[in-house]
């Protein structure tokens, strides 16, 4: 027979299974082939990473005007410095660019404050931020409204004209595509054979080809006294390409939704837009954030295609400065800093859709 | 509309010859079934039998292709309006409760007075804690139907369909998906809501359940009622031998 009188107090657990140093030896050093790897990987990580930091900073140069600035023994921040504000504003007139510096205040301002939890009245501020703000920026940025210079959309450019593409191609994808995704899955054969084509058709053409029809090729077709903006154009053609993929991404999240959630819904009498919208999309919606994001994030890099047809978003506006013949031979500097600004955006946009997902999560799903 | 009304004043549910198919396959044939108010109803069978077919066509999740169903007086047509005037006096249970996972308790319970009979918050909310009172779960309230045991999940569920005050409800087995120690808690509250005069049709196996509170049992095999009675007679005396092979499977041991 068995009996403990007392209970056994708990006891830390062993040095050996707690601590940096277990976790050392169970994940690098569990055994001798595993020991050399790391050790190779070290070495790798050695070769790769000191001669970079060396480049981008110890020996970089960062003040000056102009090539001779620069040692060369490193990289030559100079020339992004020199560069910046075209990098930035693209051909934007440079004693306009408070305009676009107060839509950028209130551009981040707006998604800080969605963004962050604590902040009061969401739905306000969502609501100004689509309905509002949108044509607040356009008056500001394009003019000709109270006695502001007129800037055509021409000059507009660099890391301005990037968010303006991605935020409005994701903005007004979202939408199209939960109703294309809603249509492919309809009964009616007329609303059903729409989605399927409009998504197919959209979805098997390259964005590139897109973009070039759009240019070229709309202008064409038009009457001659039609004329639409080039910039238009362009977020016409971004918005249709992105909602055709939207669709396909919130059709497959729809799809995992239990057959009886609707029937659930149904059966307590609402109609099929609050079947829908209260029920079947918000759990759609919050499977597919990984979905969501992942479109977005490719979005944001596909508008770099934007360049072939003559606007000069963030890249553009880089490889534009490189030709420079005062600046020849600064190439690195200019795609390192193209790639790090792009990449500073697409992983806040990683970051919070893994946020939002842990946030709302419920629990299992039944 | 209104001489039907005068006529079957009392009739809650009737079906009338209806019959349906899958495809080739024949799940419900000629079904007649009238349900007097208050009256309740326990359906059984084997497995496949139509029963759950036949009492989804009531509220019209599924679709019937031949034959009339009348709920409250209202004829059931294809007009998306009627049937959701219908579906709102009609309270459904389903087998794996169906509840709202991304909403608490309490949203689950609120959502539809809220959007579709529309009342305000505050009412919606007081109505949804008085019947989780009802149903013994009020404290849950605030929880997700994820953090719940599945006896509690299907309380919910009542309580849920309970908030839109229906003239009728349907359970299309409640219990079968309920570990054994719940199916009591499950029953317990079904019985009370049959003591209060609630129209019920219950889809079950719980033939304890059946003889408490049916006012008649119905047998279904093959898409056909195959016999028709109240508890005591259906248990003691069963007519056909279909009837008797089935109760003397599920309680032969």
């Amino acid at each position: 027979m068995i009996h403990n009188r007392d209970m056994i107090p708990e006891r830390p657990a062993p040095k050996s299974v707690i601590g940096p140093l277990a976790w050392l030896r169970a994940n690098l050093f569990n055994g001798p082939i595993n020991s050399l790897f790391t050790l190779i990987g070290l070495y790798l990580v050695y070769l790769l990473f000191v001669p970079a930091i060396q480049w981008a900073f110890i020996n970089a140069d960062w003040i000056g005007t102009s090539r001779d600035d620069c040692s060369r023994e490193g990289a030559c921040w100079v020339f992004v410095n020199a560069r910046f504000s075209q990098f930035i504003y693209g051909l934007y007139p440079s004693e306009e660019t408070w305009r676009p510096n107060i839509i950028f205040a209130g551009f981040f301002t707006l998604i800080a404050w969605l963004a962050i939890p604590r902040l009061p009245l969401k739905r306000w501020v969502a609501a100004f931020a689509l309905l509002a703000f949108p044509v607040i920026a356009f008056v500001l940025l394009h003019g000709g409204y109270f006695n502001l210079t007129v800037v055509p959309t021409s000059q507009w450019g660099g890391l301005m004209l990037t968010l303006l593409l991605a935020t409005v191609g994701m903005i007004a994808a979202l939408p199209i595509g939960i109703m294309l995704a809603l249509g492919r899955r309809s009964e009616m054969p007329i609303v059903k054979s729409f989605c399927v084509v409009f998504i197919e058709f959209w979805r098997g053409v390259p964005l590139i080809t897109i973009l070039f029809m759009a240019s070229v090729m709309l202008p064409l077709f038009l009457p001659g006294d039609i004329n639409i903006d080039r910039l238009v154009r362009a977020l016409i053609g971004i918005t249709l390409f992105q909602s055709a993929y939207m669709a396909e991404v919130i059709r497959g999240g729809l799809q995992a939704i239990p057959k009886g959630q609707e029937e659930a819904a149904a059966a307590l009498g609402m109609t099929y837009w609050k079947r829908m919208g209260l029920i079947v999309l918000p759990q759609a919606l919050k499977m597919m954030i990984p979905g969501i994001v992942n479109t977005f994030i490719s979005l944001f890099k596909d508008t770099t295609l934007v360049m072939i047809i003559g606007l000069f978003d963030l890249l553009g506006i880089v490889q534009a400065a490189l030709s420079d013949s005062r600046w020849l031979g600064f190439s690195l500097e200019g795609y390192v800093f193209a790639a790090f600004m792009f990449w500073i955006f697409c992983f806040s946009m990683s970051r919070y859709s893994q946020y939002l997902e842990r946030k709302l999560h419920t629990g299992h799903r039944n | 509309m209104a001489q039907t009304a005068i006529d079957n004043a009392d009739l809650m549910v009737e079906m009338h010859n209806v019959n349906k198919w899958y495809g080739d396959f024949h799940v419900l044939r000629d079904i007649n079934l009238q349900v007097r108010r208050g009256e309740r109803i326990v359906i059984c069978g084997p497995s496949g039998s139509g029963k759950s077919t036949m009492i989804r066509c009531i509220n019209h999740l599924e679709e019937h292709q031949q034959g009339d169903i009348t709920v409250g007086g209202v004829p059931l047509t294809q007009d998306v309006k009627r049937i959701e005037q219908i579906r709102r006096s009609v309270g459904m249970v389903f087998q794996h409760f169906n509840l709202f996972p991304h909403l608490s308790v309490l949203e689950n319970c609120c959502i539809a007075p809220m959007w579709v009979q529309k009342k305000p918050r505050k009412e919606a909310e007081e109505l949804a804690m008085q019947y989780l009172e009802r149903v013994r779960i009020a404290e849950q309230a605030l929880k997700y139907p994820g953090q719940l045991s599945g006896g509690q999940q299907q309380r919910v569920a009542i309580a849920r369909s309970l908030c839109m005050h229906p003239e009728v409800m349907l359970f299309d087995e409640p219990t079968s998906a309920l570990d054994p120690e719940m199916i009591k808690e499950v029953l317990d509250v079904m019985v009370e809501l049959a003591e209060e005069g609630m129209t019920m049709l219950c889809v079950t196996h719980e033939m304890g359940f059946a003889k408490t509170v049916a006012d008649r049992v119905i047998f279904m095999d093959q898409g056909q009622i195959i016999e028709e009675n109240a508890p005591e007679p259906f248990f003691n005396d069963p007519q056909s031998e279909r009837t008797q092979l089935f109760l003397s499977q599920i309680l032969g041991h």
